[in-house]
Parts: structure tokens; sequence; C-alpha cells
């Protein structure tokens, strides 16, 4: 079972009824005993409303990347709609640096589809599916049995707990690839086609899965709402800072003494995360940065980590908590390499639709191979940001951006080391300043 | 209608309905926004971020091709922000472009190029390796270049939205993505091209086309198809006298840019190596050469010794000849040679139908009216394959408008993929099946009902019987096969019916009598193929003929005068619902003649005064004389299509609607013409089936 | 076309997973349980599959391409994806997709003589956490060393 150890400063409300070492998932009987279901057989005698009231009072954000406010994105849903309305959960997982969300499905499956009924019930939908990346196919059986349990225990199925409510859940598998983590791509992904996204708006809350009204959320945002149905929105936003409620699932990464997945209150200060939590730099050495929220966030150098580690705050650090994958770099990274690691995944990963990401990626890919393999040339430094900025904030979804930002940080706060790089190396072409278009 | 905002657009108030896309706000404005993806009337994609434009408060450049005008927008196309977007999405564009122009295609017509030539950098600063896909082979006509395809995927969306077929698709992903075709390494669809048309690099080229010339070394000669009966506006691009593409690039005509296989690619009959270039004259049994000067000079002296012992003509026309032909054709026959035995092959019950429907007005549908229809019902025709024009014009009210859609036929037709009720039956026996639609009928607005051959006489009466019951608007089209079917029976190729559906002072033998007749002492054919599947009776008939090849009608001719085709002449064509368009010579082939010199030859050699035979004096005549063909004849002149106007008067309906019978083509067939059509018959899909459509998706 | 009657059971139910009509839902999922049992797509599957969800060839060739987890060429009998993104990068995936390139002879996307293993080099498997991580079909290793991969190696070849 993956899960390390616990960490006695972690605040544990996703991982209130794991044991360390787990030896198996928590299947119904033992959930039903820790309070299992408790929250959903409260929120049955709940209107929508208060549903929905509570999530917003909870200052839940979205653990995907974005952080939207989860209680606001289900009050778009149109309730009366005579469309049907649905509820998917992003378990794409595929953030370089996150794996958070397997550890919840693995270890506590009736949590997620608790959160799943909860949901379903605040926006009056009858079916939901959980997108799941295939490679995670273990998850996807252990899932597949929790919903036979709950479909057997009468949580899901025709007439939910004698309420007269019908609630089907199931799970999807996804086949390989980043961009499905999208959440409009993820919706076409669901439909049986390409990871295409789709033009926003309609945004899912009004047009999602199959046309239809759709809340699209991911797994650890479902998981959370169960406790803070049972608690009260309040007793959750009171755990984070102000607009950021609640705990979140870090997911330490890199050179760490003590790398794992914990849970911490939104807020929780960066630099003492990485100490205490991941129990410093390995190896004795210095931190050199910090990926703080998966690689599509822009990095911070070892002086700007000082900060509290909520959606807020690192945004106005110049960065994001993303999906709370946090990647640690000590004082031997090569930048210059780590640059054209994340620019290969995210040329790898563009689904191609746009013009910007395509053949920016494509071409930034190339463009930091060279630099890394010693044969750079002079200008290449500048272009690297220059074709970024042609790419940010102008290309169909976010998974530009997400390879543009990481990037434009990295060269602008480590040039120094493009630099060295370029001049330790042989130049063994004449630097070509343009090239003229047709060549005969 | 809708409520209109005022907003900025680079300094200047605009006011336009609220919800408008900018793209096109700005372009009615004079403002060009510039976009690849984009495509009016298609879904938007939002791909290619050409369009990017600067929006007053907004943090991010928005997409011009998805944005809807809003009330106090400030809107700048031009901004030192969007001129930098644009410049550096045409790097972009090109790091991977093979920059092949020189040898391209589209070299000249592409839109890349006008892109780069106005927005873009005159450098690149790309100095990678390009990744490189090579070109492959889809089909006898369309060809695919992965290196030079931009992906905005206009193809994909025509084939999908424009035509139903949805032979295109999208595969790989991120820099490697491509188009790839319905199966696997092949295409099988239509074959229409209209792909290549809108590809605006050479992404896509044409069999017929590829390699062949520079788009600026090429006459182009817009005339009307000369195939089916929905009369496209097609133009033929000529050099050094050939005709190597086949387009309507600029969009003008009733069809826009639409053409199907036969419009796009079934020129190439034109330069068939057995093409007829000279007369010929029977010699002991055999058809040998001969000077036109004798053809004319055979003929005309048969025609007078039989005329003048009173003897038995019979004149067959043509359903591809001009109005003018036709006119002259049967004045020649029943003024010139006084008989009344003159028909041609009937394809569709227009005399019954414009007799069922006099004292109306307006009963009678255009093309353009199928687009704008507020319900259709589709009554024994496989549209998608027998009238693709219009298939895609009610499809494409269905994808605009939600235009509801019913179905009559005999068996699976594409346009049950949206119809809102499909119903099967046989050929004749459908006015019951139409019956248990009455009330879903009646509950439309207005209705546009559509039929073919099997809607005859009283069936057909019948079903103007039960529009009228429906207590709404209903409008009629007649199908027909041919590109002038219909100004065949206009124009008075009926034994009973003289021009304008006037009863002929005497009827005399139909095509059938005709061929059956033993005693038939001469038989002139303009333009058809009456022995293509039966003999002629009369074994002693002197036989003449006018003919591109030498079909089986023509093998039995005593003479043989080589008529020049539609693409060849000027002229004006009828198409199924009645709009008149003009004919413009493409190329010339050696040898021929258009069919009205031809018989304005033979009527000077016989010394008949049938009037100056040009197609200006004959056109004139036919607007003095014809019922209904008073059209604006500036219409016709630009290239426009004028819709004839009803006859309003009761038609004296020929009785034997037996003689009504469709030739059943499909998209790759086009009765004799189409036989010498090698891209025709060379794509797989060839000859094609009616009724096969596959169940809907 | 016939499936294992636990595939077809499978698929039977995962039809009806989606609203009336939109029985294509199914593509992916179906794809991928299919080609588990098949070993890859061949065109039979993909005519077989077409025809269950009716949905046209291109449609099924569209997600072909896009999904890095579908292929129509065969693998071995273990395929080996080992993840090389960046929190396996820095403590070491890149030496363990060297070392296994090395100790199995093969290369990205390629498969050993023996049918045996093919490789492949995979982006961020989500198992940051517990790097350098891969994935043996579906089998997940974590914190691989180029010890534990020999190990690994020689205990799947024992188990022939
Ligand atoms: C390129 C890209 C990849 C994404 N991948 C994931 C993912 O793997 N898992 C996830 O939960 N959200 C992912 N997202 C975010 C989703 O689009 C969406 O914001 C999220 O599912 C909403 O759920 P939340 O509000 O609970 O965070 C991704 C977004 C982008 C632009
Ligand atoms: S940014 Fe464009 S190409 Fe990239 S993944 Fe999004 S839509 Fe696809
Ligand atoms: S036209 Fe707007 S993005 Fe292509």
């Amino acid at each position: 079972m993956l899960f390390n150890e616990p960490h006695p400063l972690e605040v544990k409300v996703l991982t209130k009824r794991f044991e360390y070492p787990q030896k198996d998932p928590i299947w119904i009987d033992e959930f039903l005993a820790k309070e299992g279901y408790a929250a959903f057989r409260k929120a049955l005698e709940m209107p929508p409303d208060d549903i929905i009231g509570e999530v917003k009072k909870s200052a839940l954000r979205g653990r995907g990347g974005a952080g939207f406010p989860t209680g606001l994105k289900w009050g778009f849903v149109d309730r009366s709609s005579p469309k049907p309305k649905y509820i998917v959960v992003n378990a794409d997982e595929g953030e370089p640096g996150t794996c958070k969300d397997r550890v919840l499905m693995e270890n506590d499956p009736h949590m997620l589809i608790e959160g799943c009924l909860i949901a379903g019930r605040a926006i009056n939908a009858n079916r939901g599916w959980i997108y799941i990346r295939g490679e995670y196919r273990y998850l996807i059986d252990i899932l597949d049995r929790a919903i036979q349990q709950a479909y057997e225990r009468g949580y899901l199925g025709e007439n939910v707990q004698g309420s007269g409510w019908t609630f089907h859940l199931s799970t999807h598998t996804g086949a390989g690839s980043y961009e499905c983590g999208e959440e409009s791509a993820l919706l076409e992904s669901l439909e049986g086609k390409r990871g295409n996204p789709r033009l926003k708006p309609p945004f899912p809350a009004t047009s999602g899965a199959f046309q239809c009204p759709t809340i699209v959320n991911n797994v650890e945002t479902y998981c959370a709402v169960p406790s803070i149905i049972l608690n009260g929105g309040e007793w959750y936003a009171g755990l984070g800072t102000p607009k950021n409620g609640g705990t979140r699932m870090v997911c330490l990464s890199g050179h760490l003494n003590r790398p794992g997945v914990y849970e911490v209150p939104l807020g929780y200060n960066l630099k003492q995360l990485i100490e205490e939590f991941g129990g410093g730099v390995w190896k004795g050495r210095r931190l050199k940065a910090v990926i703080p929220g998966g690689s599509s966030s822009p990095i911070l150098t070892a002086d700007e980590i000082d900060i509290p580690a909520d959606y807020d705050s690192l945004a106005k650090a110049g960065s994001m908590l993303g999906s709370g994958a946090t990647m640690v770099l000590d004082e031997t990274t090569d930048m210059v390499k780590l640059a054209h690691r994340v620019m290969k995944f995210y040329a790898h990963e563009s689904c191609g639709w746009c013009i910007p990401c395509r053949e920016g990626t494509a071409w930034l890919e190339k463009m930091l191979r060279r630099l890394d393999e010693g044969i750079g040339v002079a200008r290449d430094i500048d272009m690297v940001g220059q074709l970024s900025h042609s790419m940010l904030g102008r290309t169909f979804c976010a998974l530009g951006d997400a390879a543009a930002m990481p990037t434009i940080s990295i060269v602008e706060k480590f040039r120094h080391e493009f630099e060295a790089k370029l001049a330790a190396a042989q130049s063994f072409a004449p630097e070509p300043e343009t090239q003229p278009l047709v060549v005969l | 209608m809708s409520e209109i905002v005022t907003f900025t657009l680079n300094g200047q108030e605009i006011k336009a309905p609220k919800g408008d896309l900018l793209i096109e706000v700005a372009k009615r404005a004079g403002i060009e926004i510039p976009a690849f993806c984009y495509y009016e009337g298609f879904s938007l994609q939002a791909a290619c971020r050409m369009c990017l434009v600067e929006v007053e408060k907004m943090p991010k450049l928005q997409p011009g091709c998805t944005l809807p005008v809003g009330e106090g927008m400030v809107v700048h196309t031009e901004s030192p922000k969007v001129v930098e977007s644009r410049k550096s999405m045409l790097e972009f564009l090109l790091t991977n472009h093979p920059l092949d122009c020189p040898v391209c295609d589209k070299g000249g017509e592409c839109e890349l190029q006008d892109m780069t030539f106005r927005y873009g950098a005159g450098e690149s600063r790309f100095t990678e390796i390009k990744y490189h896909e090579n070109e492959k082979q889809w089909s006898p006509a369309v060809y695919y270049d992965p290196a030079r395809c931009i992906l905005c995927y206009r193809c994909v969306r025509v084939c999908d939205e424009g035509l139903g077929v949805g032979a295109l698709g999208l595969t790989y992903r991120g820099v490697h993505a491509e188009i790839t075709p319905s199966h696997g390494d092949h295409l099988q669809c239509d074959e229409c091209g209209w792909c290549i048309d809108v590809c605006p690099v050479g992404a896509l080229t044409s069999g017929t086309y590829r390699y062949k010339s520079r788009p600026w070394e090429m006459d182009h000669v817009g005339t009307i198809c000369t195939h089916c009966s929905n009369g496209c506006k097609t133009t033929l691009s000529v050099r050094n006298g050939e005709i190597i593409r086949a387009n309507n690039r600029d969009r003008s005509g009733i069809n826009g840019e639409f053409l199907c296989v036969k419009g796009r690619f079934g020129f190439d009959f034109v330069h068939h190596p057995e093409r007829l270039q000279s007369p010929l004259i029977r010699r002991d049994g055999q058809l040998v050469e001969a000077s036109w000067k004798e053809a004319l000079e055979t003929v005309a002296a048969k025609f007078a010794e039989v005329r003048a012992r009173g003897g038995k003509f019979g004149v067959i026309g043509s359903n591809r000849t001009t109005n003018e032909e036709n006119y002259f054709l049967q004045k020649f026959a029943r003024q010139g040679l006084g008989t009344a035995s003159i028909d041609h092959h009937r394809t569709g019950d227009v005399p019954t139908l414009l007799d069922a429907l006099s004292g109306k007005t307006g009963a009678l549908a255009t093309i353009g009216d199928l687009y704008t229809a507020k319900a259709a019902l589709v009554i024994g025709s496989d549209l998608a394959q027998q009238h693709p024009l219009i298939a895609y014009q009610l499809r494409a009210n269905f994808r605009h408008h939600q235009m509801p859609l019913y179905t009559v036929t005999r068996g699976p037709v594409r346009e049950d993929q949206y119809s809102k009720r499909a119903l099967r039956a046989e050929p004749g026996a459908e006015m019951e099946a139409v019956e248990t639609l009455r009330e879903d009928l009646a509950k439309h607005e207005s209705l546009t009902i559509v039929f073919g051959d099997s809607v005859k006489g009283d069936a057909l009466r019948r079903l103007v019987a039960f529009g009228d019951s429906l207590g709404t608007k209903v409008q009629y089209l007649c199908l027909v096969d041919y590109s002038n079917s219909r100004g065949a029976m206009d124009m008075g190729l009926l034994p009973e019916l003289g021009p304008g559906y006037h009863a002929a002072e005497s009827a005399g033998m139909n095509l059938d009598q005709m061929l059956d007749d033993a005693s038939l002492d001469a038989l002139w054919v303009v333009g058809a193929n009456p022995l293509e599947r039966r003999g002629l009776a009369s074994e002693a008939a002197f036989v003449v003929v006018q003919e591109l090849f030498l079909t089986e009608t023509a093998q039995r001719a005593d003479v043989v005068f080589p008529a020049a085709s539609a693409y060849e002449k000027s002229g004006t064509v009828t198409n199924t619902c009645g709009e008149v368009q003009r004919l413009k010579a493409g190329p010339r082939i050696m040898g021929t003649k258009p069919d009205l010199e031809i018989m304005g030859l033979l009527a000077k050699e016989m010394g008949l005064n049938l009037g100056i035979w040009t197609n200006d004096k004959v056109f004139e005549e036919i607007r003095r004389t014809v019922r209904g063909y008073n059209v604006a004849l500036p219409v016709v002149a630009t290239g426009g299509a004028a819709p004839t106007m009803p006859v309003n008067g009761r038609v004296l309906a020929p009785a034997s609607a037996e003689l009504i019978r469709s030739d059943g083509d499909t998209l790759f067939t086009s009765g004799s013409l189409g036989r010498y059509s090698k891209m025709l018959s060379s794509v797989m899909e060839a000859p094609g089936r009616l009724y096969e459509e596959k169940p809907a998706k | 076309m016939t499936f294992s009657p636990e595939l077809e059971a499978r698929f039977e139910k995962m039809i009806g997973l989606y609203p009336p009509g939109r029985q294509k839902g199914a593509l992916i999922p179906m794809l991928l349980y299919a080609q588990d049992e098949t070993g890859r797509i061949t065109d039979e599957l993909i005519e077989e599959v077409s025809k269950r969800l009716s949905v046209n060839k291109v449609e099924v060739e569209e997600v072909l391409g896009y999904y890095t987890m579908l292929h129509r060429e065969p693998r071995g009998r273990h395929h080996l994806q080992i993840c090389t993104n960046v929190s396996c990068m820095l403590v070491g995936g890149e030496e363990l997709w060297h070392h296994a390139c090395h100790k199995l002879g093969i290369g990205n996307k390629q498969t050993t003589a023996d049918g045996q293993f093919s490789l492949e080099e995979v982006e961020c498997i989500g198992a940051c956490s517990w790097a350098p991580a891969m994935i043996d079909n579906y089998d997940f290793h974590l914190r691989v060393t180029p010890e534990s991969f020999d190990a690994l190696i020689e205990s799947l070849r024992q188990k022939q």
C-alpha cells in the first residue's frame, strides 16, 4: 500500500480513517463504523441550498489546480433545468509531482463516493462518473468494488437510503493523456472522443458531460465535502486561512529526506513544510528552489519560500498552489535540464489543437534540449523567454500557460545557469541571427 | 429583432446586434480580423489564435472569432500587442511548415502566404530541424500533405457538418497531430473534394490539378455544371485549352462553395480521347469521317426528301443542351420538319405539378428557399446521392435553424441522420406514408415538399391536394435528372406541349412510340442516348445524331455530328427548381460545334427560315414567347440565377406517366456522360448505390 | 470477434453507463480493456468496437492516435513504463531509464527479441513521493533502484 508514515504535525481530516501501515482499503463495514456515510445521511435531510451554503462557508477551493471556490461552482448549476445533471470526479491526476488523489482513493474509496453523493444531492444529479487515468487500473478495481458495496447497501442506485432519490456512479478509465485532466478535455474523453478542450463558455455547469449541466471536481475536493457537512462549514474554514479553508494533501517529492504525502492545513508555512514534514533537504545539501504546485507552477527560489502555502499567498509570491505537488530541488540541480524536462513533458502532452501551444512547446523543447546539451547559442536564452511569452495567455486552454509560466520563471531566476552552461560549451555552429523564410 | 449594442472598434463607434461575433461585425465595418480556423457557417474552433484582439478591461487577448460583441466594449484590432501576437502566431505556424511555396499548388492563392505577407515577420528565428511527415494519397481525387497542414479543421467541418459524411478526423497529438481519412490510409466518402477547396494552404491537393499549373496561368470561367439538375455554379480553370480544375472559389451562385464530385472532378470527359472531333457518315455500313459540308448536305437532303414525301420524323432532344438549343430544336421540328413527334427522356412530372398548382403563387421552391424553409418533406429520392446541392441546402438549414425534416423513401438515406421521422415506402406507394405525417406536417408554419420521379400523374395530384388540405403554406420542388431536364420540358420538347406548356397544335409520337414505330423514316437525336438499352424498331430509319461520343445511339446513326459539350458553349440552362442560369464557354474542342450552330447550319442548308440562330437572339425570343421565361436579364447576364415565373394557367399534362423515369444516377454516375469521366469511374466508391446509407450515427 | 466471458460481461455493463444514444462514451474504456486481452489494437478490434458502439471508423482512429496507452503494435508480455518526469528525474529516474535500456538491450517503445519485455519512457505516473517509479503492465513499483530493477527482471523471467 502506498502511504508513508504519517507525521505528528498532520491535521487529519481526509486521512482521519487511515491507519499506518494500511493493509487493505477501508471497505464499507469499517467505513460505516467510522462515521462513514453519516454526512450523507445528514445531507439527505438538508435542502440543496443549505448543502451548497455549507460548502460556501467552508471556503473550500478546488484541489485540482485552479483553486476555484467549490460552493460557488456548485451554485452555478441550474437545478431546475429539465436536462439531467451530472457529477464528474477528476481523478486523472496528471500534474507532474502529484500523487495525492490515489492515496485517498486507495485507502478510503467510500469517502469519495460519499462526497459524490452529497454533491449529487446538492445539484440534484442522478448520475456520476469517476474519471480515472488508465495507469491507475488497480484503483479502478478498488473503486469498482467499493461502488458495488455501496449499491448493495443502498447507498447508490434507485431510492438511495429510502429517500426516493436515484444516484448512479461508475468509474471511467482514461488511456494516457495529461490534457484529459483539463476539465473540458476530460468531458470530451468521457464522451469517447479525443481529449481536446472545449470552447468556454459554456462552462460545464451549463453544458458539461453529454451537453448537460455538470460539476467537475478533483478527488480531494469531493473527499473534503463529507467532513464539511458533518462538522459544519465554519469549522472547516477555521482549519485554514481566510478564503482558503481546510486542509490539503501535499505531495512532497524531490531532494528530501522524507518525501511523502501529508495532510496539512492550508496556509502552513512552505519552508516549515519542507523542513518539518519533508525532513529537510537530503544529503545535507542546501536548498536551491521549490516548485510549489506541480510542474505548471512558477518556481520559487530558496529565499522566496518563507510564506504561507495557500492559494492567495502563493499567487502573491508569483506562483500558485496548484495541485499540491511540492517538488524540492537541492543545490546540485541543473536548472537548464529541469527546464528542458518540463518542456518535454508539455510538448508531449499538448493536444495540438491550437497553434501557439502545438508549435510553441515543440520549438521550445528543441531549443531547451540544445541548451541542455551544451550546443545552444547566446540568443537562445532570451528567446526561450520570448517564445514562452508568445504562448502565455494566448493558447486555447491553460496547458499552454502551464508550459510557459514555469519556463519564464526558471529563465528569469536562474539565467546565470543558462549562461554558465553556454560558456562551458563548445560552440559548434556560427550563431545564426535570423534565417530567411525561404531557402532555395 | 435582437437587441442592438454600441461598442468601440479601433476608436470607431459601432452598432451591432448583441451577441454577433466580433469577427463578423468587424468585417461588416470594413475591418479585417485575420483568421484561419474561423469559417463562416461552420462550428467555432478558436484554434488558430490569429484573431486575437485586445479588449479593454480583459486581462488576456480575446479570440475575435468567438467573442460576442457587448455593450460598451472597447476593442483594438491593431494595437501593438495584437500585432505582436499575430506575428508570433505566424512565426509559430511557419516553424514546421515546409515553405515549399515555389512548388506548392496553392502558391498565389494561399492564405498562409497572404497572412504572412500582411501580418508576418520577414524572417524566422526558427533554426531547429523541422518535424516532417510525408505526403499521402487518400483517393484518386484527394492528396494530403501533413507537413503543410496548419490544422485549421476546415476540412473536417465541411465534411462532417456540411455534408454529413464525417470522413475526416484528427489523429495523433501535439506537433504530430494530423488529419486522418475515414479508413486508416484511404478515404471512403463522397469524394466531393470540398476539403481541398477550403484548405487555406496546400495541404489538401486535387488529383486532377496537383502540380499542373500556377493559379495565375489559367483562365477562370464561371459556368454551370453540366451533370445533375441542381445547377451548381462552377469555375473552370482552363490552361492551354484544357480544363484542369473546377471549383467555385468566389462562392457566387446558388451553391456558394459547394460542389459534388461530378462538379469538381467530372469535367474530364471533355478531354476524353474518344471525343468525336469530326462528322461521321455511314458508308458501306461503316461510320467514316467526313467533312462538315458533306455531312450537312447529306442530312439536309435526306430531311427534305422525307418531308417532301410526308414521311415520319422522330425528334429526340436532350437533357443537357441549352434552352436556346432546345427551343430551336422544337421549332425546327414543328415548323421546319412539320412533325409533332418530338420528345426527350423525361425524368420528372413537371407538367402535372404546374397544372396542379395553377392559380397559386409562390408555390415553387428555389434552391435558396431550401435553406430558409421552415420544414421539409422529401419523397422518393436519395438526395445525398442524386441531388447533392439540395441535400446540402437542407442540411445547412437544419444545422443553422434546426429545420424539421421528414423523409419518405424506399430505403435508408443520409437525411435520416437528422430527420424527425423517416418512413419507408415503395415507389408509387408513398402517399399512404405521407398521409401518416399529416398531423406533424400541419404544425409547421410552412412546408417544402421535394419529390422524385415516383410521384407523378395522379399521385402528384394527390400530393398537391394533400398539401392544400394541410392549412399551411406549401412549396413544391419536382426533381429531375440532368442539367437542363427542366429546360427541355419548359422549351416544349414534348409531343403534347409546346414551349411554355402551351398545348401543341397536334400531338405526335412520344419517345417510346418513335422507337417502336417500325415505319419511322428519320430519327434525329440531339444529345441523348435512347438506344443505350434498347433497339430501334425501324430498320430503314435514317438516323442523325449530335453527340460528344460514339454512344450506342451514335453507333446506329447514318450521320453523326460532333457536338460541343455544355462546358464549351454559351447559352442558358434551367435547374430543377426552374432557375435560369448562363453558361460560359471554357475551352474549345477542335472539330466540334455547339448544337445550336449545327442546327442553324442545317436549317440554312435546307433553306428554312427559323430566325437568327445566335444564343442572344434565341434567348430573346424565349423571353418574349415562352411562359415564365420573361426573366430579369441583368440577373442572368451577371451570372445569377433568375427564377422562372410560375406558368399559372392550366397545363394539358401528358397522360403517359410511365414515360417519366429517372435514370437513378448516383453521385458517381451521370448518364452516358459519366462513363467518359475517368475520375468518376476511378474512385472506389463508383458507381455508388442509392438507398444504401448506413444507419444514423 | 469474441472476447472472454468476463470481458463480455464488463462490456455489456459498460455500455449502459452512458446516457441513451451516447454509448460512444464507452469507446476508450472498451478499447483499453479489449487491448489488455488481445495484446494490441487490431483492425478486427476496431471493426468490432465501432460496430458495437455504432461509431465511424475514423472516430476510433482519432482516439487511437491520441491516447498513449492505446497501441497498434504488439508489446512485450511485460510492458515496463519508467517515469523520467521531474520528481523521478530528481532522484534517479533517468539513470534508472538508461540502466533499463542497457539491461534489456532495447530502447524506447522497443520489445526484447523474446517478446518478454518492452520499454517505454513515460510521463508522470503519479508516484512522485515514492520516486523513482515504474509500472510493469499495471503493477506499480516504487523507489526503484537499478538493483531492484534487476531483481524485478529476474523474478519476472523466473515466473515464465
Ligand atoms: C492542462 C491541465 C491539466 C489538468 N489536470 C488536472 C488533473 O490531472 N486533475 C485535476 O483534478 N485537475 C486537473 N486540472 C484542473 C481541471 O481543469 C479542473 O480545474 C479541476 O478538475 C476542477 O476541480 P476542482 O475545482 O475540484 O479543482 C487540469 C487543468 C489543466 C489546464
Ligand atoms: S493549449 Fe492548445 S494545443 Fe495546447 S493543449 Fe490546450 S488547446 Fe491543446
Ligand atoms: S479564427 Fe479565431 S482562433 Fe482561429
